[in-house]
């Protein structure tokens, strides 16, 4: 097949046009990418081309999914029964100790209440699964099945039921991508639970660390130790565990106290998280309490001015007293 | 006329392929051995049909693939310019090589492509990546051979029917 062979296959030199139009689009690539480093285009775009993008991450996400249902629809019989005898202990010991926690927790409201604090142990939580896509190797990303439809923002942060994972980074309509605590670009205000010191948790470069670069020399720090979110920053709710301090040394300058943690939560297993709706202190002073006067019964009948309190206050005990007298009169 | 149709579509399916291929998440034992799938079917499809694939061609599907799972709009898009750039200036040669000559100047190809996204990422201001960064070029270059011969052997197949 004698092929004559034009201007656009030459055997050893190039053209310069090639060369040229080579120029051309690679100026117009580091433009787009300049643009969008400054502007988030990608994520403009992504968001106007939903409807092309989402199906194509769910059917890339179907393989995964495929493989987890097989390996329950196939499972060994008996590693079944031993996953659910173990989930059954967990269950119970968390059972327990929830029990036991309702006490305390019950008093620390009270306490709380007493001291007029605003935050309260509730959680308000968002079950979201994670589908299984490809973000791109060592991007420390994953991509759940929850989006703006379900009321899920930028900046919610995402915990399993070992810890904190991450946060929202961006959200689709019906899929949202979390940046995990792992990811080197992401860094977390910690507290060690042990001494209550505070500092800053980064993520590693090999991704399955946290590093702590900057401790004092003179701190209580200890392989061990947990961590917890501090809350300092108001992006992390406090007191969600974040990792466990396994290696502690002198940095290589010598002025500061480097660790390693381990994430607590299992960063690359989880398939099914939870997204915390936005509980973050808002900042700034408390607002005003109300103001408190003396018990009900202790206050004065209002007279004619502030007629309505007065009025609840009157016939609240007053629904009382038919029973009490009824049972007087037999 | 429709065998040519056919054969675009064939075309388009494979790199349609290749990008969902992309997505389709390992292991994560496995996950530095990704190859990079749209730059080998490019590169297959570069040396196989001469006006298929232009750069123009490269730079759309980069765009795409950015659109999928890029973080960075036009970074694949300026890693396949250059990697097909430089495979259709030596076109003519890389087609007549052995098998194995063509496996290595496809790893070099990967290698450099590599190159260019660490200099990206590096001017983005990301961290330095670790040493199993560099795996994934190689398997790449192991996987040519054979990802040739099924296309090749998947063509024929369809051009016979």
């Amino acid at each position: 097949m004698a092929r004559a062979r034009d201007e656009s296959s030459p055997l050893f030199a190039g053209n310069a046009a090639g060369t040229l139009r080579l120029i051309g689009y690679l100026a117009l690539a580091l433009v787009l990418m300049v643009l969008d480093q400054r502007n988030g285009w990608l994520w403009r775009l992504r968001d106007t081309a939903a409807v092309v993008v989402e199906p194509v991450y769910r059917l890339a996400g179907l393989p995964a999914a495929g493989i987890h249902s097989l390996s329950a629809a196939f499972g060994d019989r008996q590693q079944l029964t031993e996953q659910n005898q173990r989930l059954r202990q967990d269950l119970l010991l968390a059972n327990a100790k929830l029990n036991q926690m309702a006490a305390v927790a019950q008093q620390n409201q009270r306490l709380k209440q007493l001291l007029d604090t605003r935050n309260s142990l509730g959680l308000k939580v968002q079950l979201a699964r994670v589908v299984g896509v490809d973000l791109g190797a060592y991007r420390y990303r994953i991509m759940l099945n929850v989006g703006a439809r379900e009321g899920v923002k930028p900046g919610q942060p995402v915990i399993d039921a070992h810890g904190v994972m991450g946060q929202v980074r961006e959200v689709l309509p019906t899929t949202s991508v979390v940046m995990l605590i792992t990811d080197p670009s992401d860094a977390i205000p910690v507290v060690v639970a042990r001494s209550g010191l505070r500092t800053v948790a980064y993520g590693s470069r090999d991704g399955a660390q946290l590093s702590l670069p900057n401790i004092p020399l003179a701190a209580d720090v200890r392989v061990g130790d947990q961590l917890l979110t501090s809350g300092v920053g108001g992006r992390f709710p406090p007191g969600f565990p974040v990792g466990r301090i396994s290696h502690v040394a002198p940095a290589a300058t010598g002025m500061f106290l480097v660790a390693q943690a381990r994430p607590a939560a299992d960063i690359n297993r989880s398939d099914e998280v939870l997204l915390l709706h936005d509980q973050a202190e808002p900042d700034g002073p408390p607002a005003p309490a109300a103001p408190v006067g003396p018990p009900l019964d202790l206050a004065p009948t209002a007279p004619g001015g502030s007629a309505k309190s007065g009025l609840t206050a009157a016939t609240a005990p007053a629904t009382h007293r038919p029973s009490s007298t009824g049972g007087v009169r037999r | 006329m429709s065998k040519y149709r056919d054969g675009r579509w064939w075309f388009i399916g494979t790199l349609a392929f290749a990008l969902l291929l992309m997505l389709v998440p390992l292991p994560a034992v496995l996950e530095p051995f990704k190859p990079y799938w749209p730059a080998l079917c490019l590169l297959y499809w570069t040396l196989e049909s001469e006006d298929r694939v232009t750069l123009g061609m490269a730079f759309g599907v980069g765009l795409f693939a950015d659109l999928f799972n890029g973080v960075l709009l036009g970074e694949q898009a300026l890693r396949l310019c250059a990697l097909v750039f430089i495979a259709l200036r030596f076109r003519s040669r890389l087609r007549f090589f052995p098998m194995w000559q063509q496996t290595l100047a496809v790893l070099a190809l990967l290698l450099n492509d590599r190159i260019l996204l660490l200099v990206v990422r590096m001017l983005a201001g990301d961290a330095m990546p670790p040493a199993s960064w560099w795996i994934s070029p190689f398997v790449g270059a192991a996987l040519w051979p054979f990802l040739t011969l099924l296309l090749d052997d998947l063509r024929a197949r369809l051009r016979r029917q």
